[in-house]
């Protein structure tokens, strides 16, 4: 106590920028393992927030239920979003263009047989009435200037929209991709999966 | 579908470039309003005299 210590200008100088520095670079680690803890966390938040996009499972095959799916999906690709839709069951019919019986077992040809060939011979989920049905129903959408249901699937590869085949049903059904329109993909529960769990909506038809 | 045509001639515009819609369709009024809302565009001016219904729709972005 008492005694005096003479420092210089200079010394002063270096000793407060030497605490400072070790000051600052202290908070700074902090600062820096927050941000990366704040960068896994956003990253991680990135991958599991879902994109614009709607997926479809397509499952039925009349030309009303069939409709409202290519709607749905036509309009959602209008608004801006990724489209997927996965065609199972009675929904391959919308992808048929052929119908093949060569080389085919003999409960693949009844299948084949049983399915109409295409979406343009599809009947109503109600009111068929053997067929007549469907007929008015052309009749009443053409009147009302609405898109019949070929066009609205020509529309739907139009716009992008993934349209997938999905490889089991074909397989139980007898399908062949011959029997399919071109240019779609093929694929099984997990393709479907996988881009519905990254989907704002997802519906099944 | 309106919304399917006025996407499709959205998309050959330039911005700042309005597109006039006349349409029948009963549900063109919801349908637009959804779709400027969704796609950030913006409805200028929304007109309906006995069904024939015009919209005029602007490209902001």
């Amino acid at each position: 106590m008492g005694d005096n210590i003479t420092i210089s200008q200079s010394e002063l100088i270096a000793l407060v920028n030497q605490l400072v520095d070790q000051k600052v670079n202290a908070r700074l680690a902090d600062v820096e393992a927050s941000l990366k803890s704040i960068q896994g966390t956003v990253g991680t938040l990135s991958e599991n927030c879902p994109e614009d996009r709607a997926t479809l499972v397509v499952f039925s095959g009349e030309m009303d239920t069939l409709f409202a799916a290519f709607t749905i999906a036509v309009g959602a690709a209008s608004m801006g979003m990724e489209v997927s839709m996965f065609f199972t069951f009675w929904g391959l019919t919308a992808l048929r263009k052929d119908k093949t019986f060569s080389g085919k077992a003999v409960g693949e040809k009844m299948v084949a047989m049983m399915l109409p060939n295409g979406p343009h011979a599809v009947p109503t989920s109600r009111m068929n009435m053997a067929g007549m049905g469907p007929l008015f129903f052309k009749y009443l959408m053409a009147q009302r200037n609405i898109e019949s249901l070929p066009n609205m699937i020509t529309l739907a590869q139009e716009l992008g929209i993934k349209m997938v085949a999905c490889e089991m049903s074909m397989g139980v059904m007898g399908v062949t991709r011959a029997e399919l329109l071109d240019d779609i993909d093929y694929g099984g529960v997990a393709t479907y999966l996988g881009d519905a769990a990254k989907s704002k909506i997802t519906l099944f038809v | 579908m309106p919304i399917v045509k006025i996407s499709r001639a959205m998309k050959e515009l330039q911005t700042g470039v309005t597109l006039t819609v006349t349409a029948s369709d009963p549900s063109f009024k919801a349908d637009v309003e959804a779709w400027v809302r969704k796609m950030n565009q913006k409805l200028t001016s929304f007109t309906d005299s006995d069904g024939i219904q015009i919209a005029v729709i602007e490209k902001v972005s």
